[in-house]
């Protein structure tokens, strides 16, 4: 089946790619087109689900209800203590405050928060609606902050400023005003920040004990199971190991300009991205800790032994599947294509909401000939590249997962919604079950496009 | 436990909203849209907005919910949306081809202020809006209301649109069916049908939010009120309004607008809610209850018969929505249960006093919050236990941190599925009901009898 070009708006052409076809050009980082069903975010999006894990902070949003009714624990963030980030705090502002201005309002909600709650920090989210009415967040932030004695801090998070990347941005220049603010006497040199983790389904965990045992001290979780007294003491650590490129770079870049501290880009997820992360950790750590390297080869070699004959199985089942990508940020896409290649899978679309020319230029680069890669797309795209290339898993988030469901094709939520932890070794075993759970479900028997394909006449004709 | 953070001391609050009981206008506004055939929602606002509406939706249906977005950037949060939504219109219509769009505005649209009837008909003007398709709207400000409000604007939009009296009377019944599920609107027409009353449903998402597996992706589902319908209620004999909150504001409009004379009810939810929908729908078109309506009045009653001791007295916890609550609520005294705490996020002084007329024989304490939230719940379920909640998902934190049964009931339902195509409404909604209640409380019961106590027969 050829491709329906219907589906693509003229303005986006450059936005897919075919690659083989013709030499890589792509366009992308564009706002999207109005009235495209655009899979995208907003600011507010992109700074609450990076700030929201910090779990000994209040995180009140300013603004009307449904901001803060749509981020309610929308992420399944988890903290080994206080919970904290998993309410919803609203000023929830009525018309009268639209007219007024909610400063008072916001002042009164802080207050009573803090008083309520005392909690380590507060964090502030504006709304669109704060960005227009105009109140002076800074101004109430530091009144209460002098007040009540701990940091408040706004996050400029207003909706229409740009998309979920600028979120990013906005949650790592708040979170920037706590570190260096705490004691760092006696941390150890051989210390690491964890930056870009959410700790989804606990996560975070399993890297934290990977870095343990290679004798590492984790001063930071940035952010998942995050508490505010890390952050403070995080300019303390000798490395910023960052994931998730998008959402915390920028904070580490920071951290690099103030405090001279370095950073890696890693990623948890695959084998060999995971074994990865840990060497070009240890590496950075070898003058100071010579015997640092061989731990982490003999953990790697402990986690393999114990994952690879149990992969194998699902390697065997697997071999020749076809899988489609689209995910919010590109590094993701990285690893999965990798990771189902390890699987024996083959990659035939891959495509993000707000990759950037030059994660796109390196997909361009690790793909096989023929995938479609695509930026910013929508429900109708998407559907017909998934039917064009008869894909038999479809690895995406909340909003794909339907769209996967009707065509009746296999889905992996690699996003908000993952219900096993995905990073670390373990964690690609969890992967190959999961996508093996969902490929090789009975229930693809019962779909009209294998039941057609088998010429079975029966109920679906 | 997740809501440790909860104390249970009451302390009067002015300026927080804490863990939100309501969401906002846009949502509903959005899956009242979805109910017209062919019709693609709008969000005229930023795309954050959206992607929410459209997430949540999916969430509870476990359906594709598309939508379009003006994707406002700062440029046009300064100087106004008309070039994004003008352009939005003519991508749309080029690309996805629907038959109307729907447009509803955000916060930041409102704030702004946007004159959305001006930039359509400049969009039409410009030749953006092919021949035979529409663009209606609707005003949905969420610093205003709830998503109740919203649903109901969209609703009306659909009279102020669409809706005109040809000259001639019909003996079509319309029904607008209020914030209810796509079963609970299959439900209410199969009702219709069987007993012969010729309607027309507005809005109508059954088959559209709750449809079959086809290995196909329809854009534009086979359900849906069409536009020739819509036309059609003006010419109708009468309008029944389910809910007065969701329903009202259309049916008063097509009382102006086209003299169809209206009649408001509560949702049909219970036995005599359901009498209630039954009697007016057969005065209205003049016919008479068929025997298969009957059978099923008798088997919900029976059921209540059956089972009436283990309702006696059973307190219960309710969240929600004022239509529902509001039926919910008379279900429950009905059958000799006592709700005791009641909150809805949707702010209205009148629902205070329905509950409090609708509750006035419990002999217990009554507590109603509206707007409340639900943090203001669990306090008043912390220092006055309840056997039973009943409300959307997010009531499992309180469900479990205080360890009481569960049954979901309203909007958002995010981890359990059945609402779609499972109706609460009508006397078989009612049986569905009672079951689900049943369960939950016998389940209970089962687990938590001593072992001289646990019976085998109940
Ligand atoms: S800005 Fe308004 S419309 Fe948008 S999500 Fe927030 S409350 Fe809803
Ligand atoms: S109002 Fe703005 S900040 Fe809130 S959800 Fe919408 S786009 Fe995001």
């Amino acid at each position: 089946m050829s491709h329906d070009a219907h589906s693509i708006f003229e303005e986006r052409k450059d936005q897919v790619l075919r690659k083989g076809e013709k030499p890589y050009r792509m366009t992308c980082d564009k706002d999207s087109l109005a009235g495209a069903v655009s899979q995208r975010a907003c600011v507010f999006c992109g700074s609450r689900v990076v700030l929201y894990p910090i779990a000994d902070a209040v995180h009140l949003v300013h603004g009307p209800i449904g901001c803060a009714a749509y981020t309610w624990d929308i992420r399944g963030a988890l903290s080994s203590g206080p919970e904290l980030h998993r309410l919803s705090f609203s000023t929830d502002l009525q018309e009268k405050d639209v007219i007024f201005g909610g400063e008072e309002k916001l002042t009164k909600a802080l207050v009573e928060l803090i008083d309520r709650h005392d909690p380590k920090a507060a964090f502030v989210y504006s709304t669109c609606i704060v960005g227009i009415i105009g109140d002076d967040l800074e101004a109430v932030c530091r009144k209460v902050a002098r007040e009540k004695n701990i940091p408040v801090i706004p996050v400029q998070s207003e909706g229409f400023k740009g998309n979920k990347r600028a979120g990013y941005h906005a949650a790592c220049k708040a979170m920037f005003q706590l570190v260096g603010t705490g004691d760092i006497q006696g941390l150890s040199p051989l210390s690491i920040n964890i930056l870009g983790d959410f700790n989804l389904a606990g996560e975070i965990w399993i890297i934290r004990e990977y870095f343990q045992r290679m004798g590492i001290r984790v001063i930071a979780n940035i952010t998942g199971d995050g508490r505010v007294d890390d952050l403070r003491r995080a300019h303390g650590a000798a490395l910023n190991v960052v994931q998730c490129a998008g959402s915390t770079m920028d904070l580490a870049q920071m951290m690099e300009e103030k405090f001279g501290i370095p950073s890696l880009r890693v990623s948890y997820f695959g084998v060999e991205d995971m074994a990865e992360s840990l060497y070009s950790v240890a590496r950075f750590f070898e003058n100071h800790d010579p015997q640092i390297m061989e731990r982490t080869r003999q953990l790697v070699r402990d986690e393999l032994s114990i994952l690879y004959p149990r992969l194998q199985e699902y390697r065997k089942a697997l071999t020749g599947k076809k899988a489609a990508i689209y995910v919010g940020g590109a590094f993701k896409a990285f690893s999965l294509v990798k990771a189902f290649r390890l699987l024996g899978m083959s990659v035939v679309l891959v495509g993000s909401q707000t990759g950037t020319e030059q994660d796109y230029r390196e997909l361009h680069e690790i793909t096989d000939d023929g995938t479609i890669i695509v930026d910013d797309s929508n429900p109708l795209e998407l559907s017909s590249f998934l039917k064009e290339k008869d894909v038999d898993i479809f690895v995406g988030g909340v909003k794909e997962r339907p769209i996967a469901y009707k065509l009746g094709v296999g889905f992996c939520d690699h996003n908000h919604e993952r219900k096993e932890p995905l990073e670390g070794f373990i964690g690609m075993l969890n992967f190959a079950r999961e996508v093996h759970t969902s490929v090789m479900s009975p229930v693809w028997r019962f779909v009209p496009r294998r039941t057609r394909a088998l010429g079975a006449a029966g109920l679906m004709g | 436990m997740l809501l440790r953070h909860t104390p249970s001391e009451i302390k009067e609050r002015k300026a927080l909203n804490v863990n939100p009981a309501k969401t906002c206008q846009p949502i509903g506004a959005m899956y009242a849209a979805l109910g017209i055939h062919g019709c693609l929602p709008h969000s005229h606002g930023s795309q954050g907005c959206c992607a929410y509406h459209r997430s949540t939706l999916t969430r509870h249906y476990k359906e594709p919910v598309l939508a379009g977005t003006s994707s406002f950037t700062e440029g046009a949060s300064v100087f106004g949306g008309q070039a994004n939504l003008v352009q939005a219109i003519d991508n749309m219509f080029t690309v996805y081809n629907p038959e109307v769009i729907a447009v509803h505005t955000t916060c930041l649209s409102e704030t702004i202020g946007d004159d959305i009837p001006q930039i359509a008909r400049k969009a039409e003007a410009d030749g953006k809006i092919p021949k035979g398709r529409f663009v209606i709207h609707a005003s949905t400000p969420s610093y205003v209301g709830s998503h109740v409000t919203g649903f109901s604007s969209m609703t009306k939009s659909m009279v102020d649109y669409f809706a005109r009296f040809s000259g001639k009377r019909t003996d079509t019944i319309n029904i607008i069916p209020g914030y209810v599920e796509p079963s609970d609107m299959e439900e209410i027409k199969r009702l219709a049908a069987e007993m012969g009353v010729k309607n027309i449903m507005f809005p109508d998402t059954s088959n559209v939010m709750n449809s079959p597996q086809t290995g196909r992706f329809e854009m534009y589902p086979r359900g849906g009120v069409t536009v020739e319908a819509l036309a059609r209620t003006g010419d109708s004999s009468g309008t029944l309004a389910l809910g007065k909150l969701a329903s009202s504001a259309a049916a008063r409009a097509l009382d102006i607008k086209c003299k169809v004379p209206c009649e408001i009810l509560d949702l049909p939810i219970g036995l005599n809610n359901t009498d209630l929908f039954i009697d007016a729908l057969r005065k209205m078109a003049g016919v008479s209850v068929p025997e298969s309506v009957n059978v099923d009045r008798g088997r919900l009653l029976d059921i209540i018969t059956d089972m009436h001791q283990y309702f006696y007295g059973k307190k219960v916890g309710l969240v929600g929505d004022p239509d529902h609550l509001v039926a919910l609520t008379e279900f429950l005294v009905s059958i000799d249960m006592w709700p005791v705490h009641i909150v809805t996020g949707t702010p209205g002084k009148a629902f205070e006093k329905r509950i409090r007329e609708i509750t006035r024989e419990v002999p217990h304490e009554v507590n109603v919050g509206a707007p409340g939230d639900m943090f203001l719940f669990h306090q008043w379920v912390k220092n006055e236990p309840v056997d039973l909640l009943m409300g959307n998902t997010y009531l499992k934190y309180i469900a479990r941190d205080e360890d009481i049964p569960l049954v979901r009931f309203g909007f958002p339902i995010l981890d359990r599925v059945g609402h779609s195509y499972f109706p609460t409404v009508g006397y078989r909604g009612g049986m569905r009901l009672l079951e689900k209640i049943l369960d939950a409380l016998l389940d209970r019961k089962d687990r938590d009898d001593p072992e001289e106590g646990f019976e085998l027969v109940m």
